[in-house]
C-alpha cells in the first residue's frame, strides 16, 4: 500500500442553517485499502459522503486527491476525479438489462448513430468477470429479475467501469441476506485488491470487521476515532460510536439539531 | 495483499454461468427454453396480443361470413392505419411513464390547418407545404405542452387534459369560422389519395419481396457480427423459420389485398413510420434514454441523462404522430368537420397502445404495440359493425378487451417483481 492517500479530506465542516452537521472532520483512504466509515444515525456519515461526491459541497475544509488539492462543486467534478458513489438501489433502471444499465448515459455508438450493442455487451461481461461477479445468468437479463446482491454487484461494476479510483459504497449490505452479503463483501475485497480505494459506509460492524483495513468513527459530526482493524475489537469500536471523546463539545442547541437534520435526510433518501 | 488473483477461490469459476447460456441460446431448443422461461417470469412480450388477435379473427369469422373477405380485410386496414399512427406517439409517451390525452384533438388541429391551407385559391398551397405546416403545428403543440409539464412540474395528465379542451375548442373555432356548414372538403388529389389510393398488383409484390428480404438481411447481419465478436447470436435455424413465417404472412396479405383493390398506400406510410420509430426506440441512444427515464427517472438523472430533454422530445414525437394520423383520417373522409378528432378517437388510440402491450407503468413496451393494438381494436369494431351490434354493446365489449389487456400487464408486472425478489 502506498503512503499518499488516494483521497484525503482535512478539517471538513458543513452546516445546514444553524445545524452543524460536520465539524472539522479528517478522513482518508489509501489505494488498495478498504476504509469503513461508521457511526450512529446522525453522526454525519452521509453528509461527509455527499460532500466528497459534490452533492452538498463542504463549507470549509480541503479535499485532496493523490496529494493534490481539488475542488469538488458537483457530482460531475467528483466523477471526473474518479470518485464514484454507489447508492443502494438508486442507480439502476429495473426495466433495462445489465448491459444497458452499465452503459447508461455513456452508450457506445456505431457511426455516431446506432448503439454498438455487441461491443458494450463484451465490455460489460469483461468488467463483471474481472470483479468475479459470476452469479448472473445473462448480461442481457433485465435488472428487475436480479437478486439484491446481484443488483449491488451490477451497480458497483457500473461505477468501476469508468476508471474510477475511489469507490464509495453507501450501506451496500443493508437490505441483503447472508449469502448475498457475502457476495458483496467479496466484491469489496476484489476492488481493493485491484488497487482502488474503497470506502464502505455501514451500520453493520460484522461486515466492517470482515473486510475493512481501517475504521473511521464519526460521532455527532466529529471524527472521534481511527482504528486499524487488526489492533482493535468490536467492543472498542462500539464504545467510540456511542461515547467517543469529542474534541469540541457542542452546545446542547447543536447536537440534537444535528441528529434531527440527519434523520430527516435519511428519511428523504429512503 | 499479494495473493495470486487466479488462485483466489471467490465464487464459482469466472464466466462459467455465462458460457453455459451462450451455448444454450445458440441452439433452437435452448432459445425456445429461454423464451419460455421469460414468459413464465412475466416477460410476455407480444405473446398475449398475437393469441388475442387470432382468437378475435376466428370468433368473428365464425359469427359473420363477411368478416374474412378481401374487401373487409382492406377496409379493416384502412380503419386501423390512422389509429395505429397516432398510437405510435402514445407508445413513446407511455414509455416514459406519462400520458397524452390531447392527441385526438391535436390530430384534428393538424388536419384542419392542412385543409385550410389547401383550399383552392385561398391560399391554395401545394399538398406538401400544407402537410408540412400541419405537422409543424402539431409538433409545436407537443413542445408547448411538454414545456409546461417539465418547467412548471405539472403532471402530464392535467396539462394534456387542458390541452384536450383547448384544442377541441380550436378545432370548433376554425371549422365554424371558415365554413357555415362546419365541414370543409379536401379537394387536393394527392392528399385524398393518402388513404384512398392503392398500390398496383406489381408494386404490391415488389413491396412484399423487399420487406422479407430486408428482414432476413438485417437478422443475418446482426447474428454474424455478434458471433464474430464471440457473443451468442440468434440460431440460424430460428432466423430461417422467422423469415419463412414473415414471408407467409406478408405474401398471403398482399395476395389477399390484390384480390380487392391492392395494398393501400396508407399502409405503406404506416409501415415506414413503424420501421423508423422502432429503429429510434431500440437502436439509438435516444431510445435507450426513453426506456431509462420510464424505468427509473432517478437512475437516468444520476447517469447524466437530461431527463427533461427526453420528456420534451417524446411529447414532440406524440404531437408529430398525432398530426400524421389526423391527416390520414381527414384524407379518408375527404374533409374535416366540427367533430373531427372527437368521438372515441382518443380512447381507441390509448387503448390500442395499451392493448398492444405498452405498460402504463412506464418503461415497458415496443413501437409495434401500436400496430398490434390498433389491429385488435379495428378487428373488434369492424366485426361488431358487421354483426350490426348496438353502439352500447360495442363500447362495453371494447372496454372489456381494454380491461383484459391492462390486467395482463398488471399480472405480468407482479410476476416480474416476484421473481426479482427485491
Amino acid at each position: 500500500m502506498a503512503d499518499t492517500p488516494l483521497l484525503e479530506v482535512k478539517d471538513a465542516s458543513k452546516a445546514f442553517g444553524a445545524v452543524q452537521a460536520l465539524y472539522k472532520v479528517d478522513f482518508e483512504v489509501l489505494p488498495g485499502e478498504v476504509m469503513a466509515l461508521v457511526g450512529d444515525n446522525g453522526a454525519g456519515k452521509s453528509t461527509l459522503i455527499k460532500g466528497i461526491a459534490g452533492i452538498y459541497p463542504f463549507d470549509e475544509g480541503e479535499t485532496l486527491v493523490e496529494g493534490q488539492t481539488v475542488h469538488i462543486h458537483g457530482p460531475r467534478d467528483a466523477a471526473r476525479l474518479g470518485i464514484e458513489v454507489v447508492y443502494q438501489d438508486l442507480s439502476l433502471a429495473d426495466n433495462l438489462d445489465v448491459v444497458a444499465n452499465m452503459f447508461l448515459g455513456r452508450e457506445r455508438l456505431l457511426g455516431g448513430v446506432v448503439l454498438d450493442e455487441s461491443s458494450m455487451e463484451r465490455s460489460a461481461g469483461e468488467t463483471l468477470e474481472s470483479l468475479s461477479v459470476t452469479t448472473l445468468k445473462s448480461v442481457r437479463q433485465a435488472v428487475a429479475g436480479l437478486s439484491g446482491g446481484q443488483r449491488q454487484s451490477v451497480a458497483v461494476a457500473k461505477a468501476v467501469m469508468w476508471n474510477s479510483r475511489v469507490v464509495i459504497l453507501d450501506e451496500p449490505t443493508a437490505a441483503l441476506g447472508v449469502a448475498q452479503t457475502r457476495q458483496v463483501l467479496n466484491l469489496v475485497r476484489t476492488l481493493a485488491e485491484k488497487g482502488l480505494a474503497v470506502v464502505i459506509v455501514t451500520h453493520n460492524l460484522h461486515d466492517v470487521f470482515e473486510v475493512a483495513h481501517r475504521i473511521t468513527v464519526l460521532r455527532l459530526g466529529q471524527g472521534v476515532a481511527l482504528f486499524e482493524r487488526e489492533k482493535t475489537t468490536q467492543q472498542e469500536v462500539v464504545h467510540a460510536i456511542t461515547a467517543g471523546k469529542l474534541d469540541h463539545v457542542p452546545g446542547m442547541e447543536i447536537a440534537p439539531g444535528a441528529v434531527e437534520a440527519e434523520a430527516a435526510e435519511a428519511e428523504v433518501e429512503a | 495483499m499479494s495473493s495470486d488473483p487466479t488462485a483466489a477461490p471467490i465464487g464459482p469459476v469466472p464466466g462459467g454461468a455465462r458460457v453455459d447460456e451462450r451455448h444454450e441460446s445458440a441452439t433452437l431448443s435452448g432459445y425456445a427454453r429461454l423464451w419460455w422461461q421469460g414468459v413464465r417470469a412475466g416477460e410476455l412480450g407480444t405473446l398475449p396480443i398475437i393469441v388475442g388477435l387470432v382468437l378475435i379473427v376466428i370468433t368473428f369469422s365464425i359469427l359473420d361470413e363477411n368478416f374474412l373477405t378481401e374487401r373487409n380485410f382492406t377496409n379493416l386496414l384502412l380503419q386501423m392505419a390512422a389509429v395505429a399512427t397516432i398510437a405510435i406517439g402514445v407508445v413513446f409517451v407511455l414509455l416514459i411513464g406519462e400520458i397524452d390525452l390531447s392527441v385526438a384533438f391535436v390530430s384534428a388541429v393538424g388536419a384542419v390547418v392542412m385543409t385550410l391551407l389547401l383550399r383552392p385559391d385561398n391560399p391554395g398551397w401545394p399538398w406538401w407545404a400544407a402537410i408540412g405546416v400541419g405537422l409543424l403545428v402539431t409538433t409545436t403543440i407537443g413542445l408547448l405542452q411538454a414545456l409546461v409539464i417539465t418547467k412548471a412540474g405539472v403532471p402530464s395528465f392535467v396539462v394534456t387534459l387542458a390541452g384536450l379542451l383547448i384544442w377541441s375548442g380550436v378545432v370548433l373555432i376554425l371549422t365554424t369560422q371558415y365554413s357555415t356548414a362546419g365541414t370543409i372538403r379536401i379537394q387536393d388529389d394527392r392528399v385524398v389519395g393518402i388513404a384512398n389510393d392503392f398500390l398496383s398488383e406489381f408494386w404490391g409484390w415488389v413491396l412484399a419481396v423487399v420487406v422479407v428480404a430486408a428482414y432476413a438481411a438485417i437478422q443475418l447481419r446482426t447474428a454474424i457480427s455478434r458471433r464474430s465478436r464471440g457473443l451468442a447470436g440468434k440460431p440460424m435455424v430460428l432466423i430461417a423459420l422467422q423469415t419463412v413465417g414473415l414471408a407467409i404472412v406478408t405474401f398471403t396479405a398482399v395476395w389477399y389485398l390484390n384480390q380487392d383493390r391492392g395494398v393501400p398506400q396508407v399502409i405503406v406510410i404506416l409501415g415506414v413510420f413503424l420501421l423508423f420509430w422502432s429503429f429510434i426506440a431500440s437502436r439509438t441512444r435516444f431510445g435507450r434514454h426513453v426506456y431509462a427515464v420510464g424505468g427509473s427517472a432517478e437512475a437516468a438523472r444520476r447517469a447524466g441523462i437530461d431527463v427533461d430533454r427526453v420528456r420534451i422530445a417524446v411529447f414532440m414525437i406524440s404531437g408529430f404522430m398525432a398530426g400524421a394520423g389526423g391527416i390520414m383520417l381527414a384524407s379518408r373522409l375527404r374533409s374535416v368537420a366540427t367533430n373531427t378528432g372527437g368521438g372515441n378517437l382518443l380512447l381507441l388510440v390509448i387503448a390500442a397502445a395499451v392493448i398492444g402491450g405498452t405498460s402504463l407503468f412506464g418503461g415497458t413496451g415496443r413501437v409495434i404495440a401500436a400496430l398490434l393494438g390498433a389491429l385488435v381494436i379495428a378487428s373488434i369494431q369492424n366485426g361488431m359493425d358487421l354483426m350490426g351490434l348496438a353502439s352500447g354493446t360495442k363500447f362495453v365489449i371494447t372496454g372489456l378487451v381494454l380491461l383484459g389487456a391492462v390486467l395482463i400487464d398488471a399480472f405480468a408486472k407482479r410476476r416480474r417483481a416476484a421473481r426479482g425478489g427485491v
